[in-house]
Parts: structure tokens; sequence; C-alpha cells
């Protein structure tokens, strides 16, 4: 079997811009989901990751961590915690679930109040700028020598944005890894285990590369 | 002594190095220009201190001008700053009479050198009306608006608003401080330079020796507020909250500010500061010059817990500052202190002097919490608010302006 292409690490950087849309209660958050553009719901769901923020947070999507925080409703920011990206088709099939979340808490409890003055909900959406960083990796050492000393903005493109772009949803290290035979099938499946939304992206750079070690840190 | 952008691969990480020079490749040779008001004084001219050699480091043609405004103009300046900050107050045609003229003089002296430039970085409000006396221009203009817009006096708001609507894009520090405006709005977080004297690692002995010149007992705890003097800071509800915790605790404050050149308020601030101090002789409220930054430092560093009690706020990079010497932060729930200081992880947030009484008795009795905030705190500010992140960002919007605004840009 001959070995696969280098793996090529690239890296990416955030810009945010602001949509100027906010939502203030409950049913302008309804209205709002139904109206931003489907890369405002992917800022808030994943390139909010690359966002500079507090990262021991309770909820990592911003409207369960906005309805949890400033509308102070536990149950619906429960939730909107498990509306997964991965699960769904594409963002316009979140953008249906997110709706359908609110609707059914807007139908269970319909008092809901504006949060304070500087509390709304602001719609964002992201630039991303992608370049290649030079450093290659042709085999299992080298990936594993090289991934620790990556940028997070690298571990969000190869192993948060990489499912997106992937019919099977799989981040860029498994599927090189794939090519190495037994070897590779083995860590992919670990690195499987690594649940990205639930760890700021050092952490899940830490998992990854313990993953490939197989430390107890990457298996946990 | 220079600094180099590798000496920055200590504090940030060699790798967010590398990505550096990678990501500035497209921009080698281009002439980037940033103008403020003052050349020393305040976080704006701190930021570009470091950030335009960094710029030239990374390969861009980049260079850093001022403007050159008088008494008045400064006056007229800060009634804006007040202003849109939510302050009902407006200049006398007159006074808007002098920010024009200052700023036609400043498009004058400057023009031959932005009228060139590839990207043209404008600060604040002040120099903001020198790009409609330029009209003959090349480059990318980005209004930077270090303030907070949210709620700007209306009529200072409607003179202004044609002023910056007419550029390529805008840059605040939050999402929350940006105003409908028909260009791309970025939201870009501001930084500290971890090797700057005000952050740098000191010596024990330098942070004792200016901790006892200043007059503090070595063996009793110490709150410290570093902030110009400025009404929006709150020094007074400082000192009120200094008061009610001093009944159980003997602690000392020092309210430590500097001057800068374009705030002509801090002299009566100062004032009534050292007039409600009185005589405590645990108050200690200190002037310090501009380029004190190496005394500042060791106050923070001598610091139990740091206040920032702001009633309004910028971002707030005294907080920064602070968090990034591990000590955990009491902060006003006003501008991007809400972003830094999270309850019970680097500090707490309170709406009132008596809340912030609360939070100093909480964390002086709890030294095993406060040395576990201190480490959240580093990390936080390591991964978050460094010069090095905030350079990138500055990359990546020229980057993103230059392709057109498109979600997606791949650079070479």
């Amino acid at each position: 079997m001959s070995s696969p292409e280098p793996f090529r690490f690239r890296d990416c950087s955030l810009t945010i811009v602001s949509l100027g849309r906010v939502a203030r209660n409950l049913r302008e958050l309804r209205a709002e989901l139904a109206a931003v553009p489907v890369g405002s719901l992917q800022h808030h769901f994943y390139d909010a990751f690359l966002r500079p923020s507090f990262d021991d947070r309770e909820y990592r999507n911003d409207f369960a961590a906005w309805t949890r925080r400033m509308l102070r409703d536990a149950p619906l920011a429960e939730r909107l915690s498990v509306v997964d990206p991965l699960d769904c088709d594409d963002f316009e099939d979140v953008r249906d679930r997110l709706i359908e979340v609110v609707e059914e808490r807007l139908a269970e409890d319909p008092r809901h109040a504006d949060v304070p003055d500087g509390m709304e909900f602001r719609f964002l959406r992201s630039q991303l700028v992608y370049f290649d960083t030079g450093v290659r990796a042709t085999t299992i050492r080298e990936l594993k020598e090289r991934l620790p000393k990556t940028t997070t903005g690298s571990v969000f493109y190869h192993f948060v944005e990489a499912r997106f772009r992937s019919p099977q949803k799989r981040d860029d290290y498994s599927s090189w890894l794939l090519g190495f035979g037994d070897e590779g099938r083995a860590l992919a499946d670990r690195l499987a285990r690594v649940d990205f939304q639930l760890w700021s992206l050092p952490e899940t750079r830490a998992r990854i590369a313990g993953c490939l070690d197989g430390t107890p840190e990457g298996l946990s | 002594m220079s600094i180099a952008l590798r000496d920055y691969a200590e504090a940030a990480g060699p790798e967010v190095i590398d990505a550096l020079e990678r990501l500035a490749r497209p921009l080698r040779g281009r002439r980037v220009v940033h103008v403020n008001s003052t050349r020393v004084g305040g976080g704006v001219a701190e930021i570009l201190a470091r950030l335009v050699p960094l710029m030239k480091d990374l390969g861009m043609d980049a260079g850093w001008e001022v403007i050159e405004g008088t008494p008045d103009f400064y006056g007229v300046t800060k009634t804006f700053h007040n202003a849109l900050q939510g302050v009902p107050a407006a200049p006398t045609a007159a006074g808007l009479q002098v920010y024009d003229d200052v700023n036609r003089e400043a498009a004058r002296r400057l023009g031959p050198s932005l009228a060139e430039a590839d990207f043209v970085f404008i600060h604040d409000p002040q120099p903001a009306a020198i790009l409609r006396h330029l009209p003959k221009r090349r480059g990318r203009w980005v209004w930077r608006c270090h303030i907070d817009v949210s709620r700007p006096h209306r009529p200072v708001w409607k003179f202004l608003r044609p002023i910056v609507a007419p550029y390529d894009a805008s840059v605040y520090s939050m999402a929350a401080f940006a105003q409908p405006l028909p260009h791309p709005q970025y939201i870009i977080a501001p930084s500290i330079d971890p090797l700057s004297d005000k952050n740098r690692p000191l010596e024990e002995s330098e942070v004792q020796s200016v901790a006892a010149r200043h007059g503090l007992d070595p063996l009793r705890p110490v709150v410290v507020q570093v902030s110009r003097f400025d009404r929006f800071k709150d020094p007074i509800g400082v000192l009120q909250a200094y008061r009610i915790a001093k009944r159980r605790l003997p602690i000392q404050l020092v309210l430590v500010g500097g001057t800068a050149t374009d705030d002509p308020e801090g002299d009566a601030v100062l004032a009534a500061v050292r007039e409600a101090a009185g005589s405590d002789p645990d108050v200690h409220v200190l002037l310090l010059p501009p380029d004190a930054h190496r005394e500042i430092n060791a106050l923070q560093r001598r610091a139990t817990l740091v206040m920032q009690k702001s009633l309004k706020e910028g971002f707030g990079l005294t907080v920064t500052e602070a968090l990034w010497k591990g000590k955990p932060v009491i902060g006003g729930r006003a501008g991007g202190i809400v972003l830094q200081v999270v309850d019970h992880h680097t500090g707490f947030l309170v709406d009132t002097p008596e809340g912030a009484a609360f939070r100093m008795r909480y964390l002086l009795n709890r030294p095993n919490a406060v040395a576990l905030m201190a480490e959240k705190a580093r990390r936080f500010v390591r991964e978050n608010f460094l010069l090095t992140r905030h350079l990138r960002e500055y990359l990546t919007v020229m980057l993103a302006i230059d392709s057109g605004g498109g979600d997606q840009v791949e650079v070479a």
C-alpha cells in the first residue's frame, strides 16, 4: 500500500463582523433566527470557538449561553444546547431546529420579558482567512510531533470546520490517518471520541495530541 | 531596547509567531498608517507604540501619525468623548469649527502620507474628519473606535455619523459598541503587551521598593485601582467601597492614575478624589507621569485585589493587565469588563460600592479561591488578549477588506 500524500497543516484566522441585528427577548430571537444569514448561525455555533472569550463556559453555542445567562431560561438553554449541527443536513436545517425549539418554549410560556439594556443577543458573522503553514507530516509520527505545535486556528480548521467540508463529517486528521491501515484506523477511532463541542480549542488540541500518544488525557 | 516579533514567542507561543509571519506575507511592502491624537498617555497610544513596530517587523511599511490639537480642540473632543458615551453634552458651534479646523490642518500636513497609503486606520473621533478633507486618496480607510458608542447623545452622533460613514469599514472593541453604518463593522478586542514595562515580570525587590516608596504597609492587604481620574471610572465609588470594607478588614487603598494630553477634565476629578479621601493614611491617591509604566506594574503586582469599578468603560485594559498579573478583579458591570471578569472564575462583577465592598471581604477571606482565580486569569489573558492576537486580527481585517469582503478568503 502506498503512503498517503503528506498532511498539509493549514491555518485560519477569524475576524468578526457585526450584523447590527439584536434580540432583546425570545420573540425577537425567533424572528431574527428566521432572518439572519446562515453564516451567522455558523458563527454562533462554531466560529465563536476562535473568538476571544472565557473558555470555561457552561454552554458552547451562543444561543444556549445567552438564554441561560441573560434570559435566565434554564429549560430553553438545555434544549438549545443539544441542537447539534452535525446531526443536521446543513445550517438551514439547524435554523429550522432552533426555531422549533424556541417556538415550543414560547408555546409553553409566552411571558418572556426583555433583557436589560446591554444584554441583548447581538448577531455576528465571520470572515475567515485561510493560509498554508508550510508544515507537512508524512508519517503518523510526524503528525504526532507537529500537531501540538500548531495554532488553535489550525486545530479549528482541521478538526472543527473540516466536518462541514467532508461528506462523511470527518475531521482532516482522521481522514488522513485512514490511509495508514490498521494503525491509522485505530487512531481515527480514538479521535472520534474527542467531543470538541465540550472543550476550548487549546483543550481540544491537548486531547487530540493525547489520543495520538495514547495518554489518559486523550482517552478521557 | 527595541523588541522584535520573535521576542513574543515565549509569552504567546512560537506557533503563533509563525502564523503571523505567514498571514502577513500578502501584506509585505504595503503602506499602513495609524493616526490618533496623542503619542503618550491612554490605551490607544500604548497599543500603537507596539503594534506599529511589529507591523514593520512583518514587512509592512507601517507608520504612526499624531494630529496636533489645541487646548480648545481637546476640550471639544473630550465633550465628544463624554457625549458618545451617553452624557447629554454638546460642543458649541465655535467648538465644532475648531474641531473641523484642526482636522483640515491635519489633512494638509499629513495628506501626502495618507493619500498614498494602502490602509489608513483613524483612531477615535479626534482625527476622524481628516477623511472629508482628503478627497483624493487611494487606499482603504478604517475608523477604529475605541470607545463605547452604543448609546450616544444623539446630537453629537448626528454630527459625527456623516463624518465616519464614508469610511470603508469601522472597528469596535465589542459588538455592543457598534452603531449602524453603511459599511462593514468589525469587532476586535484590544490587547496588552506582555513585554512592555507595564506588564513584564518584575523582581519582587522592585515591587517591594515601589510599595515602600509610596508608604504601603507590607503586611496588610492592598486594593488597587489604576485608571485615569475620570468620572466614568468612579473613583469616588471605590472610596465608598473601601470605607465599608475597612470596617472589617485592615486594608489599604491605592488609586493611581496618569495624565493624558487629550483629557482636560482629569485635574478636576483628581481634586474631587483627594477631597473625598481626606486624611486617611491608608488611602493613597497617586498621580503618576504617563511614562511611569514600571511603577504601575509594581503597584498592580503588589495588589492583593484589583478594582475597576467603572460606570462606563471602553474595553478596560487595566482589567486585562491585572488578570495577566494573576490578580482577581472586582469590576463594574460595564463595557469590556463584562467580557473579562467572570464571577467566581476571574473575579466579580458589581453594580454598587456596597457590592464591591462585599466582594472585597469575600476574596480577602479566601486565599485559596484567590490562588485558583489567579491561575485562570493568567491563562485567560494568554489565550485571548495578548498583543499577538490583536496584531493577527488587524492583519485579518486588512486581508478581508482587500479581498472585497467575502466570508472566506484564501491567501497564498
